[in-house]
């Protein structure tokens, strides 16, 4: 029997699951292949819910559904940590102590916050990329009515670079709906000396904070917060002070990365096209854990999970992979409370960015409510 | 900057997009010690300039840029 282990639930590690699971369904109804996802939280964690939550839109609940109930039953389910990658010996190593052999092996784990890498940053700083960050965010704004709010990334690369952007102008218009942003202060910093690592989206945003009495600080790389004084000093020797600081934390992939010597900072390395392991045979990666030059987002571990989907399948009928990923990403951007941008690019293309609609920001919340059928490979 | 200086650590950025290599270098710096030289290798053209803009915002020095085959290496002393 062929063994296909994927490890991670999240979207990439669940499409493909889907997808492989469709193509392969002879295969596995046969008893030839088995097709095993593997996870550390039973539960499937949909993140771009959490840009919703600190603004009362959406809950936590709204954005975790059971890995179980979106899976096709051919697919075996695992729920355990991995805590060891052997490629050698193509082996998995469990938390329990339990060990898997597989034949081929997708890494699709994710990226984890560390706001630790940062001095003062855990206590003087909030976020909305994590469950609770967002409802302590969401606890706090509620609070909130006067003073300096400052919109900080501090680390780059980060998952899904538009919900900065995207978080700044909400609580713009959040604020101005509720009469309280005559009283309060709105800074964006970013580390480089423009807005956004893509140009358009930096100059898209430039002119949009312009026009929303936004501040806006570049070449800005955080190095300590003091959450008792309430000031955040940068690697360029300058310093701000605010009242309510939500940063985009340090990002980090996997342990298990690095340990099994796959790639540097627990990013895998891996051929920006096929997506194989650069350091490994028959070991993929997907989603925010493959280190490809494009985003880490929702659509791009989608729509590499299709493609490692094609490639699985033509090896286990013993045919020649051609499908390749040529860095699709899409990304709905919110420019406030109820109106979006889109915009769509590959490798090396810089997008372009639509005049913000109505229409576009309905089309964001439908397709957030549509994801579950995303998930189950059904969109 | 000649191709004999010998750099004291070494980042290679190459095949990073724009701005991968900048935001490579950064990382690093924070950590080193002054008077410490880096070669930076990028194939970003933009890092040809917004590298020497972040230098002179933070104040360590530009020893120079060399063009290679394929790409740059760009010589930082820290501050
Ligand atoms: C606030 C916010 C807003 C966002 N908005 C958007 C958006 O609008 N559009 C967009 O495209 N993207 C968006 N994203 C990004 C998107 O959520 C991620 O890019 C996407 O989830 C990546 O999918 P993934 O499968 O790589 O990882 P994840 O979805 O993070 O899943 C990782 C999985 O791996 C499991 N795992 C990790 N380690 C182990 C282990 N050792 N053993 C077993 N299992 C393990 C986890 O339990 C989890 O199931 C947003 C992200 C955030 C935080």
């Amino acid at each position: 029997m062929h063994r296909i282990a994927i490890v991670g639930a999240g979207t990439g590690g669940t499409v493909l699951a889907n997808r492989l699971a469709e193509e392969l369904q002879t295969e596995i109804e046969a008893g030839d292949v088995e097709v095993r996802l593997i996870t550390a939280d039973p539960e499937h964690v949909y993140k771009p819910m959490f840009l919703y939550v600190p603004f009362g839109k959406k809950t936590v609940e709204d954005a975790k559904r059971p890995v179980e109930e979106l899976i096709d039953r051919r697919v075996t389910l695992s729920i355990g940590r991995v805590i060891d990658v052997d490629t050698d010996r193509k082996k998995l190593s469990f938390a329990d102590s339990s060990v898997l052999a597989y034949d081929q092996l997708v890494l699709a784990t994710g990226a984890t916050l560390e706001p630790e890498a940062v001095p003062g940053l855990a206590e003087g700083g909030h976020h909305f990329y994590g469950p609770d960050g967002a409802e302590r965010l969401r606890d706090e704004l509620a609070e909130f009515t006067e003073g300096h709010l400052v919109l900080s990334v501090v680390g780059v690369p980060h998952m899904c670079p538009a919900a900065p952007v995207e978080f700044v102008l909400m609580v713009d218009d959040w604020l101005r709906e509720r009469g309280l942003r005559e009283d309060v202060d709105l800074t964006y910093t970013y580390p480089i000396n423009r807005a956004h690592g893509l140009e358009s989206i930096a100059d898209w945003a430039t002119d949009l904070f312009e026009r929303r009495d936004i501040a806006l600080e570049t070449f800005f790389n955080v190095e300590e917060i003091d959450p008792d004084d309430e000031v955040i000093g940068t690697v360029e020797g300058n310093e701000l002070e605010y009242d309510l600081l939500v940063a985009i934390p340090p990002h980090a992939g996997s342990d298990l990365v690095t340990d099994a010597g796959l790639g540097e900072d627990g990013w895998v390395d891996v051929d920006r096209n096929t997506l194989e392991a650069t350091n490994a045979e028959d070991v993929y990666a997907v989603g925010d854990v493959a280190d490809v030059p494009t985003s880490k987002a929702g659509s791009v571990a989608h729509y590499e999970a299709g493609v490692v989907a094609d490639r699985l399948a033509s090896r286990v009928r013993g045919q020649t992979p051609t499908a390749t990923y040529d860095g699709k990403t899409v990304c709905f951007l919110e420019a406030g409370m109820s109106e979006a941008t889109f915009i769509e690019f590959t490798y090396g293309e810089e997008p372009f960015v639509r005049e913000p609609s109505k229409p576009l920001h309905w089309a964001k919340l439908g397709y957030n409510e549509s994801y579950w059928l995303t998930a189950r490979g059904l969109l | 900057m000649t191709e004999t200086t010998e750099p004291d650590v070494t980042i290679d950025s190459r095949d990073a997009t724009c701005p991968g290599p900048l935001m490579d270098l950064i990382g690093r710096v924070k950590t080193l010690e002054p008077g410490t030289v880096v070669e930076l290798q990028t194939t970003e053209r933009n890092s040809t300039t917004d590298v020497p803009e972040w230098l002179e915002e933070a104040g360590h020095d530009l020893l120079g840029i060399d063009e290679r085959d394929d790409h740059w290496n760009i010589y930082v002393e820290v501050n």
